[in-house]
């Protein structure tokens, strides 16, 4: 029993992924790159509904679309005070064009000679109640020492942004 | 026209490099942090992907997506703070600031 991916749905979410990455890259204001990043994410998010992984799809806008994207645009409105500083040149820059055009080309070449599954997939989907369980029982241990990395990340986010006074 | 794992792998390869070439040549440091949440999301992808395709049942992918997730999110906390603070001490996100190890 196999299935395979709802193709338009599919194509739709990639190519919104793909456009809001570009534009994010191609713009020049760096607010609008942010704006874009949010729609990045939830076209991922999205794509995660396509997949059938509902609990990331959740989390994926409450963490990234929520709180990211907030606190990325709280950063540059602290930091990048007047409007001439917020819009950016272009930079001119193609050794990072070729080492990321490299990269992709090497990652896509591996995709095609070397993937392992086809485009059948399996039809079993546990769903969300499997995943709390699964959550709560096999991953508790990791789970504890996520919770400890956002505690200090937090602590230390306040230290570092804190008075001058120390 | 069918949908299997090749193209979600292609897709999260291609989000992947466009992140690691904003990475590299943006001179802001916000832009950079933009770029690598970029790059961590395509990763994430890539295991829902693998989760999906290969081991529905036990979604071993979802989870290490979701401990990525939480990890990147202290990332971008912990970054963001950074900026800030250099902020305060230069009065500017510029990469180009911050050269004091610079040879």
């Amino acid at each position: 029993m196999s299935t395979t991916l709802p193709a338009v749905a599919f194509y739709l979410l990639a190519f919104a992924a793909l456009y809001g990455a570009i534009s994010m890259m191609s713009t020049r204001n760096v607010v609008h790159a942010t704006v874009w990043l949010l729609e990045v994410m939830l076209a991922t998010a999205g794509l995660y509904l396509v997949l059938d992984a509902e609990f990331l799809a959740l989390v994926q806008v409450l963490v990234y679309a929520g709180a990211v994207a907030v606190l990325t645009l709280f950063t540059v409105m602290l930091t990048l005070r007047r409007r001439e500083d917020a819009v950016r040149p272009f930079p001119t820059a193609w050794g990072s064009l070729a080492i990321a055009a490299l990269f992709t080309g090497a990652m896509l070449l591996a995709i095609r000679g070397f993937c392992p599954v086809g485009v059948e997939m399996p039809a079993i989907v546990p769903g969300i109640e499997a995943f709390g369980r699964e959550l709560f029982t096999t991953w508790m241990v990791p789970f504890e020492v996520a919770s400890l990395v956002l505690l200090v990340a937090l602590v230390g986010a306040v230290w570092w942004t804190g008075g001058d006074d120390r | 026209m069918t949908v299997g794992l090749p193209h979600v792998l292609t897709l999260a390869a291609l989000l992947f490099g466009i992140g690691l070439y904003g990475a590299l040549s943006r001179k802001n440091a916000v832009h950079v942090m933009m770029s690598l949440e970029l790059m961590a999301n395509a990763v994430n992808l890539n295991l829902v992907g693998f989760s999906r395709f290969v081991t529905p049942e036990a979604m071993t992918g979802q989870f290490f997506a979701v401990f990525s997730m939480v990890v990147s999110a202290a990332e971008i906390g912990l970054g963001l703070a950074l900026v800030i603070a250099i902020y305060r001490r230069k009065r500017s996100v510029e990469l180009d600031a911050v050269q004091e190890l610079k040879g």
